[in-house]
């Protein structure tokens, strides 16, 4: 089972993993990104194109399904104002074995940072606003996992 | 030629607007010349498109580099590098 979303509305992390696991897995692995309070942030704002994001989050689901051997996979990333604390992203991979889960996993959160339209606004306590720039990091993380 | 522009991110905040129509001039054929045409038509597309490196494009949803023609395109939306996860 494949379920890839882009919503405004928190994420139900428990509920989520109860949909995810219905059933059972052999292995389960998860990543759950949260906004971070770091220098007195106070919002997160994920701006995102309509009809590209969430083509793009389901096309890289499917990218991960064809390439490991997975029973269910959710990916489930969060758009509109965050405060700290909150869920960003969710990250369900499941397979027969852990390791064809864990490099599921790994692979979409890699992916993520640099193949979908997302983009991040941080806003501070003391006013100032900035757009998040990408991290040559985050670039190189992605390549390793080739086309 | 008509041509719906969307733009987002700092892109969309710099040009004021979420998206346009225009009319460009045929000489304006692939997405560099039109991402230089904005930045010359007015002071938002100057301070938006300042740094045309750092603009990306897609063409009815899919990402195009700057020398994709622009014959045929209904929507060009424009925006900064990706920065999700």
């Amino acid at each position: 089972m494949i379920r890839a979303l882009v919503q405004p509305g928190a994420i139900d992390v428990a509920a989520e993993l109860d949909l995810h696991d219905a059933g059972g897995h052999g292995a389960s692995a998860s990543f759950i990104g949260r906004v971070r309070g770091d220098d007195d942030l106070t919002e997160l704002f994920l701006d995102h194109h309509p009809a590209m994001t969430a083509a793009g989050l389901a096309d890289l689901a499917h990218a991960a399904a064809d390439r490991w051997h997975l029973s269910a996979l959710t990916l489930i990333h969060r758009v509109g104002a965050m405060v700290p604390g909150e869920t960003i992203v969710l990250v369900l991979t499941s397979s027969a074995h852990r390791a064809e889960a864990l490099a599921a996993c790994e692979f979409l959160i890699d992916r993520l940072k640099t193949d979908v339209m997302l983009w991040k606004r941080e806003t501070f306590a003391d006013g100032r606003v900035q757009w998040v720039e990408p991290r040559e990091g985050d670039q190189a993380r992605a390549e390793k996992w080739g086309a | 030629m008509a041509l719906n522009i969307a733009y987002f991110a700092w892109v969309r905040e710099r040009m004021g607007i979420a998206d346009e129509t225009v009319e460009i001039p045929a000489s304006v054929a692939d997405v560099g010349a039109l991402v230089t045409w904005l930045g010359a038509r007015d002071a938002r597309g100057k301070i938006a498109f300042a740094e045309p490196h750092r603009i990306r494009a897609a063409i009815d949803g899919v990402m195009m580099g700057p020398d994709a023609p622009l014959s045929g395109a209904k929507e060009v939306a424009l925006f900064p590098p990706v920065t999700g996860g």
